[in-house]
């Protein structure tokens, strides 16, 4: 499917903001993922285009970021933190919990589509850990249950 | 005791409007930077001894003085706010944009007249969702008030300032390789020189400036060199932004005069170990420090006193490891962030941290060999500053080498017994 109307105003608007078209690739790859949940070749294709880009150096900026999803994800993300803090203080309990209950291993969706459990870096609440952030939310002081009942709010 | 960036902190978290700004003599600073010559202000900032708080410590007014100046600079300009705080461990610069946002956007305003720039960007890591909204918000209302855009204030000068939220990966808080990222390239460091103040973003001359730093900004306006100068009990100036996570009673964020000693931090601020836990080291600044131990526990927590017991004071948000937690398998976790966040650009980085992280694993997994201690320590002045290209390999490490040093023993427990003891 090519780029809405929506998709390309959104990504034009951002244009006044740069000397490049092409600086604008983080923000166009953004916007489709956020209509579409993810980026697929054909979108890559479509942005590059309007951004006057090559493919392959917009799939190595694309591919270079830890939240740019070249694949279908769930309907809901789950980014568990395994930085160093959140490792102290119990990453490892709550990252076996939420394997169990969701029935995957990081990186894996659930069959239902309905959640896709990553591995993230130092989400910068480590007074906090351990976290994770659920799409925009963030989740602080957990625990193994505590994290599970979390995920009650996804539908 | 004066907490020039954090007093007027709500205490509901809530972030402070621009009213409530102005209120306490928000924008004052710079009405009164637009009346000061650039170069005036460049001094005063050179006079605060104020150094950068992204981990680095540069001296903030010397690295602004090889901008060039006047009517035949380059243009544009650009004042770039490094808002990508990644470094594990680390979490100051988020409490100042959702709890003070137009306090930075004053800075990042300030910076950017002393410098003569016309274009201002924040850079900031997508995960901090609310402090994108808020930044937001800030903007919005700072251009409705014709604090930024044409003309700012009345005067002739105008300052575009925009929010740039990036995508996830820690090389994009390296200076040059976030100018590659803000270009719409992958963020591979770039090598030095040219130096970004002369060629930098989009070739044109540019100031990467921390949140911390540039916060400082209005208020060594407002009060003077000297005035900053005192807050700090040791040579370097100002206030820092201290932290601590782990196994404390109290882990938190406090705003302390620079200079605060480690063991203050620790046992007064942090309130010492959780029951039943003993201490055994800490990394000072976020994930790129060497480990510091008892021994050096009185240490003043600023960029020259760390350094000299053999770290650094990096972002000054302290992890600490109890003896309950394995050291290797910590420093294994910071070899694999690492490792995985290498941009993959020069060899040992992305050769050498994946080795490291590959023999600490087997260490943890009980698979190590002997040789695997002499190859840690090969990795660890192979990656050694003037190996790489940017400074990600030689803080990643930091954490290895000193770990070697202080907790040998565990190292070679681990060798002996065949398997992690602490699991």
């Amino acid at each position: 499917m090519p780029l809405s109307a929506e998709e390309r105003r959104e990504i034009e608007a951002e244009f006044p903001h740069y000397p490049t078209k092409r600086a604008v690739c983080i923000d166009a790859l953004k916007i489709v993922q956020r209509h579409r949940g993810w980026i697929s070749d054909e979108s890559m294709e479509d942005i590059a285009q309007l951004l006057e880009m090559s493919l392959d150096e917009l799939d190595g900026v694309a591919t270079f970021y830890n939240l740019l999803f070249r694949k279908p994800v769930g309907r809901h993300v789950v980014l568990l933190c395994d930085s160093v803090s959140c490792w102290i203080m119990g990453y490892e309990g709550l990252r076996a919990k939420l394997c169990s209950k969701l029935g995957v291993r990081l990186g894996e969706t659930t069959a239902d589509g309905r959640f896709t459990l990553l591995p993230i870096v130092c989400l910068g609440t480590c007074d906090h850990a351990p976290a994770m952030l659920v799409d925009e939310d963030l989740h602080r002081d957990l625990n193994p249950e505590k994290a599970e009942q979390a995920l009650e709010n996804y539908k | 005791m004066e907490k020039p960036l954090t007093q007027h902190v709500r205490p509901d978290g809530l972030a402070q409007d621009l009213r409530a700004y102005e209120a306490v003599g928000g924008y004052q600073a710079m009405r009164k930077a637009l009346r000061m010559d650039p170069r005036e202000i460049q001094q005063a900032v050179k006079d605060s001894n104020l150094r950068g708080r992204g981990g680095a410590g540069f001296p903030t007014g010397a690295k602004w003085s090889f901008v060039p100046m006047g009517p035949n600079a380059p243009r544009p300009k650009y004042l770039i706010c490094n808002a990508d705080e990644m470094e594990p461990g680390t979490f100051k610069d988020r409490l100042l944009m959702e709890a003070m946002p137009h306090q930075m956007i004053e800075g990042m305003s300030i910076a950017a007249w002393a410098i003569e720039a016309e274009v201002a960007y924040i850079f900031l890591r997508a995960e901090y969702v609310e402090s994108a909204r808020r930044l937001q918000k800030a903007l919005a209302e700072a251009y409705d008030a014709h604090y930024l855009g044409k003309k700012v204030f009345g005067s002739g000068y105008n300052l575009e300032m925009y929010l740039h939220v990036s995508a996830g990966r820690y090389m994009c808080g390296e200076e040059t390789g976030l100018l590659n990222a803000l270009e719409g390239k992958r963020a591979n460091p770039r090598s030095k020189p040219p130096y970004p103040q002369v060629s930098g973003l989009f070739g044109k001359p540019s100031i990467v400036q921390n949140v911390e730093t540039l916060c400082n900004l209005p208020h060594i306006v407002n009060k003077g060199a000297e005035w900053f100068k005192k807050l700090s009990r040791t040579a370097d100036g100002g206030t820092k932004l201290y932290g601590a996570s782990g196994k404390v009673k109290r882990p938190g964020l406090w705003e302390l005069p620079m200079g605060t000693t480690v063991r203050e931090l620790l046992e007064e601020h942090a309130g010492g170990m959780r029951e039943g836990l003993r201490f055994r080291g800490l990394l000072p600044g976020g994930a790129s420090t060497d480990f510091i131990t008892e021994e050096n526990l009185d240490a003043p927590m600023d960029f020259t006193a760390l350094q000299k017991v053999g770290s650094r004071m990096g972002t000054g948000t302290m992890i600490v490891l109890d003896d309950q937690t394995c050291p290797v398998g910590m420093v294994w976790n910071l070899e694999k962030f690492f490792a995985q966040e290498s941009c993959g650009w020069c060899t040992p980085c992305w050769s050498g941290l994946n080795w490291a992280e590959r023999a600490l694993r087997a260490l943890e997994d009980g698979q190590g060999k002997e040789e695997d201690l002499e190859k840690l320590a090969f990795q660890s002045w192979f990656n050694a500053p003037g190996n790489t290209f940017c400074a990600l390999a030689p803080g990643a490490v930091e954490p290895l080498q000193s770990a070697l040093k202080y907790f040998r023993e565990d190292f070679e427990r681990h060798l002996r017994e065949k398997r992690c003891p602490w699991k």
